[in-house]
């Protein structure tokens, strides 16, 4: 087996700074009480200025006049984790948890399907630089080597379980995951580095420092397995952002929407499911909210689709006060059924899918706007026309002729001397269902040149009502 | 004694060549993909068929004068090729039985509601994604520049665009490609890319 771990070095700071557009001073992450406020994160402009995780917030900002400092939320930061380890099911069926800042996944059978681990580790990135996560991949025989390869340096490659040891000889006690007492006492006898403790007699190293030393060595050489939960993916999305102030425009909140909306298409796409009904909450400084349910007809898992059909929807959207917080949920997340083109499909390959631009009409022009028809057998007019969301068809049995427009309710037809071209046809029906109709229909011209569909009482030439139009 | 023997130098060929002198015969448009279904007016239109990713407006004196007889025929080629139809604010009900009579396939037929004020956009959305094979709309108010916008959408999505409008509107100019009258008993070509109008054209109706 081969594990790849993926180290995310600023988590923190890249769950707090990508729902945000870009920042251009520097930035960092506290906490603590309010008196006594410290760094718990920088980013590189700031640790640039001379600023360091531990620093008090008050030196900090006498050092860096223009230092943008935000809450640190431990919350958001493990749901970035989490997020994280949902995209890396997408790639491998075995995916672990490494909190606080990495996902151990096995990429070995993987490899099968996406090709070589070049390609493989190629494609990782990009998803992760897509999603705005910074990272260090790196992959060995098993998951304890591949979380400390990649703490030391990004890119490492161990492929057989013989290469390890010199792999991992050169790196210091302190930042291989050893029991946290040992390394202490371990520095100060000058045993500094792997390859050192390597070379000692296990059974003294027992002796000494007890079992859970030499337990770690050996699973850091994959001599032993280790017992490790594997991540399960959850059967429902949820998503908040806080915006950190009151944003009153539509416009500053599609940034934060569109990652979002991103972040949950990378999820469905994980689970080869698609999403069909999502809700969007605005939440208001006054822990009321505004929510927005946005329904589709069919799955769909295409991040741009998504936020398309939710941008148009926001637009109509009324929000009564300016919003504080933005969550997204889905909780029915069913499969999804790529649409199959033809291969010599004529249409230009750009063109807009049809699922997509019907999303779209329905988002602008209210959620029931767009349907199709069905005939039904029903010989009554009215029944015979069914409106239905997805168009259908039915065998039709030969009728006499029938217009090609319908009223939808008829009505009194104002003409006095209508000619007569057929008719009339006596329908006589409906006694089943309480809904009887008896009328006699005649296709009538009129002084204009219409041609109508009109009905009168049976055996009778008048008064007419209005039905339809031969058009 | 050449018949063209005003082509003396090699500059002149290539204005020509380029197309950018009027030479008082416009130069034949390439005959169009999609018939109309009634021979005489194909024989009628300088293209023998509908213009080409462009807007025909469809003018006509009262619903229910064969205004969907003239495009049903095509509607139904379309469909039945697989081609997506839309069909844009309705003023009444398309009657699914007499459509699917007229040969169109309905799984194929999609209707959009849409409110005075956004029909054109949802038309013009619908011409230019690319997805639908015809767009017909009942536009209630549409001006010049509404139909350019239509006209241009049509052309990008490469679909066929039909607006049906009072034929009232005559009295204005309009950037369609194809301008026919419907009346009970004759089709008129007001407007036509690359001809000129003709005489009217007789139009059997059938009443189905």
């Amino acid at each position: 087996m081969l594990w790849a771990c993926v180290l995310l070095p600023s988590l923190a700071l890249d769950a707090a700074l990508r729902g945000q557009p870009s920042l251009d001073r520097p930035f960092a992450l506290v906490t603590g009480p309010a008196q006594q406020r410290r760094l718990v994160a920088v980013d590189a402009r700031a640790r640039a200025a001379g600023l360091a995780p531990g620093q008090r917030l008050a030196e900090a900002e006498a050092v860096c006049r223009d230092l943008f400092a935000a809450e640190y939320d431990a919350r958001a930061t493990r749901a970035s984790l989490k997020l994280i380890a949902a995209w890396a099911y997408r790639y491998s069926s075995q995916v672990l948890l490494d909190p606080p800042r990495a996902v151990i996944l096995e990429v070995g059978k993987s490899l099968r399907l996406f090709g070589p681990w070049p390609d493989l580790a190629q494609r990782l990135r990009e998803d992760l630089a897509q999603l705005g996560f910074a990272h260090r991949i790196a992959l060995a025989p098993n998951p304890r080597a591949a979380r400390v390869l990649a703490g030391i340096a990004d890119g490492t490659l161990v492929e057989s379980v013989d290469a390890l040891p010199q792999a991992l000889a050169r790196v210091a006690c302190a930042r291989a995951g050893l029991p946290g007492n040992t390394v202490a006492a371990l520095t100060s006898m000058g045993i500094t580095t792997l390859g050192a403790l390597f070379a000692l007699p296990r059974a003294a190293l027992q002796r000494r420092f007890g079992k859970p030393l030499v337990t770690a060595l050996t699973v850091l050489l994959g001599e032993q397995p280790e017992a490790l939960a594997a991540y399960q993916p959850p059967d429902r999305f949820a998503a908040r952002v806080d915006l950190g102030c009151e944003v009153k425009s539509h416009q500053a909140l599609l940034f934060p929407l569109r990652r979002m909306l991103g972040d949950l298409a990378a999820f469905v796409a994980a689970r080869d499911g698609g999403v069909q009904r999502f809700v969007i909450r605005f939440g208001h400084a006054d822990r009321s909210s505004t929510t927005l349910a946005i329904g589709l007809l069919a799955p769909e898992r295409a991040a741009e689709a998504l936020f398309d059909v939710a941008k148009l929807r926001l637009e109509q959207a009324q929000l009564p006060q300016p919003v504080l917080e933005l969550s997204v949920h889905a909780d029915e997340l069913p499969p999804f059924a790529p649409e199959a083109r033809d291969l010599l499909d004529q249409r230009s390959a750009n063109a807009l899918p049809w699922p997509q631009l019907r999303e779209r009409l329905r988002a602008r022009l209210g959620e029931d706007a767009v349907y199709g028809l069905r005939a039904d057998p029903d010989p009554r007019p009215e029944q015979a026309c069914v409106r239905d969301a997805v168009a259908n068809t039915a065998d039709s049995t030969p009728l006499p002729p029938r217009p090609a427009w319908l009223l939808s309710r008829p009505i009194p037809l104002r003409d006095f001397a209508p000619r007569i071209l057929a008719g009339p046809e006596r329908l006589e029906t409906g006694w089943w269902d309480g809904d009887d109709i008896r009328r006699d229909y005649y296709v009538l011209e009129l002084a204009t040149g219409q041609r109508a569909w009109a009905f009168a009482a049976p055996g009778e030439r008048g008064p007419f009502m209005l039905h339809g139009w031969f058009a | 004694m050449s018949a063209v023997p005003a082509i003396a130098t090699p500059a002149l060929a290539s204005l020509i060549a380029e197309r950018r002198v009027w030479r008082g015969r416009p130069a034949a448009l390439p005959p169009s993909t999609q018939p109309t279904g009634y021979a005489a007016l194909d024989a009628a239109l300088p293209t023998r068929g509908w213009p080409e990713a462009s807007l025909s407006e469809i003018l006509l004196p009262a619903d229910g004068v064969g205004e969907l007889q003239i495009v049903l025929p095509t509607l139904a080629r379309l469909t039945r090729a697989g081609q997506r139809v839309a069909i844009i604010a309705p003023p009444y009900l398309p009657y699914a039985p007499a459509w699917q009579a007229a040969g169109v396939d309905l799984t194929q037929l999609s209707i959009v509601d849409a409110p005075a004020r956004e029909m054109a956009w949802a038309m013009e959305q619908a011409l230019r994604s690319g997805c639908c094979g015809a767009v017909l709309g009942w536009l209630t108010q549409a001006d010049d520049r509404t139909l350019r916008r239509l006209e241009v959408a049509a052309d990008t999505g490469h679909a066929l665009g039909f607006v049906f409008r009072d034929r009232v509107a005559l009295g204005n100019p309009s950037p369609a490609a194809l301008r026919l009258e419907v009346s009970p008993d004759q089709l008129r070509i007001h407007k036509c890319r690359g001809g000129n109008p003709l005489a009217p054209i007789a139009f059997a109706r059938t009443h189905a």
